[in-house]
């Protein structure tokens, strides 16, 4: 019996993670292979879709461009710059989101006047103030970006995070009670790490959030090296593929912020329902 | 040591650990729900004594428990704690409390669930270790120091909150319903660890439980509560000897007990004349 429990908190081997990753790699590559079945059977046009190995083929030759002296890849440079509103948005945001939910939960009153309005916040869609931010911080600057992505992160993890705070069992909240113990106290251990969950939940959230809000109020206007500009104008130029390569930096972007978070979460709660091991 | 100086009458009688005196405790006491929990609570409990409260859903039995914890206020009436307050009583850490669920927190391994009060009430690391340590072997589980509570059984996640309970040598334990949710093996096991502890650390306990069997195992008095509005119908001194072990429910005196106790409770309960209305104050 304890020997079965130890062994389900310790890691899994080499093999029962191939074989936990098989059904997704066969997955991928057939929809791959069945793509690029489809464009060459029905003879589609490049500016519908073009096939995968087109677009590879574009890919490899953006690496090619990047790795040669004297040369750049101006899909790298716009990843990069995507990138960097992204994240510089989404830690601004959230870090707000955080510290807005960390005051409100400490006052009742105010997070009771606030949640409504935060939760009304949060279903309006905050894309549509893209083209209010380029007002006011230009077009050209990368912080009207960043600051759509701000903003839109910042309700979710707010609100989650107020959730975690406040959503504490009562039978916990005794326990401190009948040691003395201090507020602060109440809050690093045992609300807090009670709101890790929820907390987490929202950076998730906020990592896909992140990406598609920058991307999309870089199609409002901006530099030429961002994706959402980059996209806009390779295809109105009939560079699909080129395009297409966008679109897969952008997917890179947001999922490698989602791998980032996941991660990070396995790190700060080993403890936490998801990652126990069920065969138990 | 103390048992037997008590009984030579050598010294004076130990302190009160619990005193009650008319204490009543109302909820709502303005408006139309008004519910009396509580109504003149007369209570002693001498410092050492294993003293359980028992009677039906409503009775108040867990409002008292928590009234000496200072988890809540009574209406009026004098309740001391060790000699002080319950809010004093609380902020000297007087008493450990366990719940009917062990309440430890998911994040912490069982170890750290221990030191968590050691950890609020300031003791140094290498104290907390050694402490913890102590304690989860006090509860025998000293091998599972490093296991997250969710690995553990139900019964075993009960000793952990129990250990954490004693940690900080709190003299008093109150303890609500803490075996309620476990089987009957479990429970009549846990029942002979729990006094097992309490021959070894010399707590004063006040155990809430549903059990008539369990209330009369353990204790040294049994006291009878009825509902509507709670009070205190009976005490029975339970004059089994102890250490009393799986034997002690098969002796003559046992079932006495266990019988008195039941026909008590039955008279408690005929003078309850009212409707069944939700329990207060949980």
């Amino acid at each position: 019996m304890t020997s079965s429990r130890v062994s389900a908190s310790g890691e899994p081997s080499r093999l029962q993670k191939l074989r936990h990753y098989t059904p997704t790699i066969l997955v991928a590559v057939g929809v791959l292979v069945g793509w690029e079945l489809l464009v060459r059977v029905f003879n589609i046009q490049k500016f519908l879709l073009p096939a995968p190995s087109v677009i590879l083929n574009a890919m490899l030759n953006e690496i090619r461009l990047a790795t040669t002296p004297g040369e750049g890849s101006i899909l790298f440079q716009a990843t990069l710059a995507t990138l960097w509103s992204a994240f510089g948005g989404m830690c601004l945001g959230c870090g707000l989101g955080l510290a807005v939910a960390l005051i409100t939960a400490r006052w009742t009153i105010i997070s009771e006047a606030a949640m409504p309005f935060a939760i009304a916040a949060n279903s309006v869609p905050i894309i549509a103030f893209a083209p209010i931010m380029n007002n006011w911080f230009g077009t050209q600057n990368p912080a009207s970006k960043m600051s759509i992505v701000a903003i839109i992160v910042f309700f979710p993890m707010m609100i989650n995070t107020v959730r975690g705070l406040t959503l504490v069992e009562p039978r916990q909240l005794e326990l401190m009670q009948s040691y003395a113990a201090h507020p602060f106290t109440i809050l690093f251990r045992l609300r807090i790490p009670n709101a890790l969950p929820y907390i987490f939940s929202a950076l998730r959230v906020a990592s896909t959030l992140s990406t598609i809000g920058a991307v999309v109020a870089e199609f409002f206007g901006g530099q030429r090296v961002m994706l959402g500009v980059f996209i806009t104008q390779e295809a109105s130029n009939f560079n699909f593929e080129r395009a297409w390569t966008g679109i897969i930096m952008a997917s890179v972007i947001g999922l490698s912020f989602y791998f980032i978070v996941q991660l990070t979460e396995r790190l700060i709660m080993p403890w936490h329902v998801s990652f126990r091991n069920t065969e138990r | 040591m103390e048992l037997t100086s008590r009984a030579m009458n050598t010294t004076p009688p130990p302190p009160l650990a619990i005193s009650a005196r008319q204490v009543n405790k109302v909820f709502n006491p303005n408006g139309a729900q008004q519910v009396i929990a509580l109504q003149d609570i007369n209570l002693e409990i001498p410092a050492g004594e294993f003293v359980s409260l028992i009677g039906p859903s409503g009775c108040g039995k867990s409002t008292l428990l928590r009234l000496i914890a200072d988890l809540i206020h009574p209406t009026n009436g004098e309740l001391l704690v060790n000699g002080q307050q319950p809010e004093e009583a609380r902020k000297h850490r007087d008493y450990g409390f366990v719940f009917q669920s062990a309440t430890l927190y998911d994040w912490r391994t069982v170890i750290r669930n221990v030191q968590l009060p050691l950890e609020i009430m300031g003791y140094a690391p290498q104290e907390r270790k050694r402490r913890a340590q102590e304690m989860l072997e006090l509860v025998e589980l000293g091998k599972f120091g490093n296991h997250y509570p969710w690995q553990l059984s139900g019964g075993m996640q009960q000793r952990v909150s129990i250990a954490r309970a004693l940690a900080f040598d709190p003299s008093i334990l109150l303890m609500d319903e803490p075996f309620g949710a476990l089987d009957e093996f479990t429970r009549e096991r846990m029942n002979l660890e729990l006094l097992r502890i309490w021959y070894r650390t010399h707590k004063t306990i006040v155990f809430v439980t549903h059990s008539i069997s369990e209330a009369v195992f353990l204790s040294n008095r049994v006291v009878i509560m009825s509902p509507r509005p709670g009070r205190i119908t009976r005490i029975v001194d339970i004059t089994l000897p102890y250490p009393r072990s799986f034997e002690t429910r098969e002796t003559e005196t046992y079932f006495q007990k266990v019988i008195e106790v039941r026909e008590l409770l039955r008279e408690a309960h005929a003078l309850d004349e009212a409707d069944e209305t939700p329990e207060v104050g949980q």
